[in-house]
């Protein structure tokens, strides 16, 4: 059984279709890359594994873990081990950062019938991985992401990530506004957390944050399909010839 | 209509009967302010929402009740236990019951010498000549029906009195407690707070209903800060859900004092806050924060005015208000910049969260600047919790009632935290948290 299996999946928004059908299996312990040009449907498709409300599924199925995952709410999701980090992490002033990890981390820890943790084990553990990420603690007390700059914002993602231990990560466009030193820090982190008993789906237009983090699969989505999968080469072929050079292979193939 | 002015003839018949129990009293220099206050209430009336200043709140239910004023102090039953809760611990307790001092409940004596505080009858027998310049002289120019009802019936509320170049190091607490007759009663609490020069003091005001029945709480609190004096005036309303609740404070400000209220109001079926703060004189510093949680059917209006009489003052207010149910919440932010007023800094803030599709808010920041060289900004939001931030919540495993829950606090928490009188903010920290069902932060 795979972690994640997609077969079909067709999604939309207001009414018209982003995602004409697609087709996507992931096994526990693989780095997929999913890339795409604007407006291919990248963040539509991480938005649906999430479970955003804004996307109607029209047809298809998600199978992780062999259940059910559309049927799922998007909490229900994160407590059976999905995680998104967000193109756009959100500021939520007044909830500090510990706090709030504190509330999701014992919600998934209810989930998995495992004792809530208490202020001094939780502690711990965030100062355990703040080393990990290579946090400032500061980033600890301070209102969720706000204030926070660009790379900021998405190395707390990461570090949500390293709290959270998830199975399934999907890192939304986690290399847009970052520059490279972040671009680095940021990865690294990523390539700490990855095991044989997780996997993540990284979504990206670029091919340099795939530098630093190697996937072993490559599928460019183009138009709401995807039209090629790969090895890691196929980034590099990618940056080379730009997305026109796969619309026009896939044309021909027509 | 006329059940109003039969209203009014239901006080002043009450007010010949409390005339009647004051004997020699009734030649003091105070005496003449109740009856001044009486015929006032007369000619005013009772207010109608006709009138602009009570446009969005229907005061009508409260006006139509034959409430009994209580003049007589009686424990009633209550107990130390019962209030123990409401106490803050580090605090002097002065304790109220219907409005009533009571010495069997508070623990005043414990205050440095030299400080007058506790009882208003007391230091109105004692030292007539220390309050008889403030009282009911301070709230002149801001007086209405009910500040008029409550000075005809004064007689008793919280006193205090800071000497200069003083420092009460710990808070003091002025509990009102409300208990229940066996017919419909109204409290009216009257609070003189004098801060000399040099004088620094945090006084909470607590409304605390114990009564299971409707009352009506009509307080008045008088407050003059002298030359670079320093007060934080917290205020928590909560009175039970079936009370009504009419609150009035009237601020002077001196130079350079400093004024802070943090007004907290979590209970009562109507409720009325006004706060007027006159800034004097120059250099002060104002602050009003204000925080509304409504439910059910409450309506809770809370009118803010604040006047830059004179240059160089500055003034920020905060008011949030979060409604849910059916519930109705109004705020009304005065800010006058008179003539003279240059160089005045004000910035009013009032931002509400609606939790509910039936519940209503009426907003209405009112500017009225005479002087040329001022920076005044004001900014009213109302909104709903953003979806984007609940799924952001979500997506990492809270769930929906829990994510809107803990959101609701965080909106909260802004002015809540504003309060430093310290076990006044973790009370009340709780109490939001108790009626959010949310679990503590560490």
């Amino acid at each position: 059984m795979s972690l994640l299996e997609i077969n079909n999946l067709h999604a939309s928004v207001n009414g018209k279709e982003i995602l004409h059908g697609i087709d996507l299996k992931v096994d526990i312990g693989e780095i997929h890359a999913i890339m795409g040009p604007n407006g291919s449907g990248k963040s539509t498709l991480a938005g649906v594994l999430a479970g955003r409300e804004y996307y109607t599924v029209t047809e298809g199925q998600v199978l992780y873990q062999g259940k059910d995952l559309l049927q799922m709410s998007p909490e229900e999701r994160a407590r059976e081990g999905l995680f998104l980090a967000f193109q756009y992490p959100l500021e939520i002033p007044g909830v500090n950062n510990s706090y709030f990890l504190k509330a999701a981390l014992n919600a998934i820890r209810k989930h998995k019938g495992m004792e809530e943790l208490d202020a001094m084990d939780f502690l711990a553990l965030l100062k355990q991985k703040t080393k990990l990420i290579e946090m400032d603690e500061s980033f600890l007390n301070r209102p969720v992401n706000e204030g926070f700059s660009g790379g900021e914002k998405k190395r707390n993602e990461i570090f949500h990530m390293a709290v959270l231990e998830p199975k399934l990560s999907i890192l939304d466009e986690t290399d847009s506004g970052l520059d490279i030193d972040a671009l680095k820090s940021v990865s690294e982190g990523v390539n700490k957390l990855r095991s044989k008993d997780n996997a993540t789906i990284i979504v990206t237009h670029y091919q340099r944050l795939l530098n630093y983090i190697i996937p072993d699969f490559v599928h460019v989505l183009v138009d709401g399909v995807i039209v090629k999968s790969g090895g890691k080469e196929l980034a590099i072929k990618l940056e080379e010839l730009g997305y026109d050079w796969v619309r026009e292979e896939t044309e021909h193939a027509v | 209509m006329q059940a109003i002015e039969k209203n009014i003839q239901w006080y002043q018949t009450r007010f010949e009967a409390f005339e009647r129990s004051l004997n020699g009293e009734k030649s003091l220099p105070m005496h003449t302010l109740r009856r001044d206050a009486i015929r006032s209430l007369g000619e005013i009336g009772f207010p109608t929402m006709h009138q602009e200043e009570w446009r969005f709140i229907n005061v009508a239910p409260i006006t139509k009740i034959e409430f009994e004023p209580v003049f007589r102090y009686e424990l009633n039953g209550t107990t130390r236990t019962d209030i123990r809760k409401f106490l803050l611990d580090e605090a002097i307790h002065a304790v109220f019951i219907n409005g009533m001092f009571s010495s069997e409940l508070s623990d005043i004596d414990t205050l440095p010498q030299g400080i007058t505080a506790g009882s208003l009858a007391k230091a109105m027998k004692k030292n007539p000549e220390l309050i008889q310049p403030f009282i009911a002289r301070l709230i002149k120019g801001g007086e209405n029906a009910f500040t008029a009802l409550n000075t005809a019936f004064l007689w008793d509320g919280g006193f205090l009195s800071v000497p200069k170049n003083t420092t009460i190091d710990r808070p003091v607490q002025f509990v009102f407690v409300a208990t229940d007759y066996r017919y419909a009663y109204a409290a009216q609490p009257r609070n003189l707070i004098m801060m000399a020069e040099n004088s620094r003091c945090k006084v909470t005001e607590s409304y605390i209903g114990l009564a299971q029945n409707n009352y009506f709480t009509n307080a008045v609190s008088e407050i003059v800060l002298g030359e670079n004096s320093h007060l934080e005036h917290n205020k928590l309303q909560l009175e039970n859900m079936n009370a009504f609740h009419v609150g009035t404070t009237q601020v002077r400000m001196n130079a350079a004092s400093h004024y802070i209220s943090n007004s907290v109001s979590l209970g009562g079926s109507i409720v009325r806050n006004n706060i007027t703060v006159v800034m004097d004189a120059e250099g002060s510093e104002c602050t009003l924060n204000g925080l509304t949680l409504c439910t059910g059917t409450q309506v809770i209006d809370n009118h803010t005015a604040i006047d830059h009489a004179k240059p160089h003052c500055n003034s920020h207010e905060l008011y949030k208000a979060i409604l849910d149910g059916k519930s109705k919440g109004v705020f009304n932010g005065k800010i006058f910049v008179r003539k003279d007023a240059q160089k005045t800094d004000a910035k009013q803030t009032n931002k509400t969260l609606l939790l509910s599709d039936d519940a209503t808010i009426n907003a209405k920041p009112q500017l009225e600047i005479f002087a040329d060289d001022v920076r005044c900004t004001h900014g009213a939001t109302i909104g709903q919790l953003d979806d984007e931030q609940v799924f952001y919540l979500r997506s990492r495993g809270i769930d929906l009632a829990a994510a809107r829950d803990i959101l609701t606090f965080a909106f909260a928490g802004d002015v809540i935290n504003r309060i430093t009188t310290e076990q006044l903010r973790l009370d009340i920290e709780k109490m939001i948290r108790a009626r959010l069902d949310i679990g503590h932060a560490e």
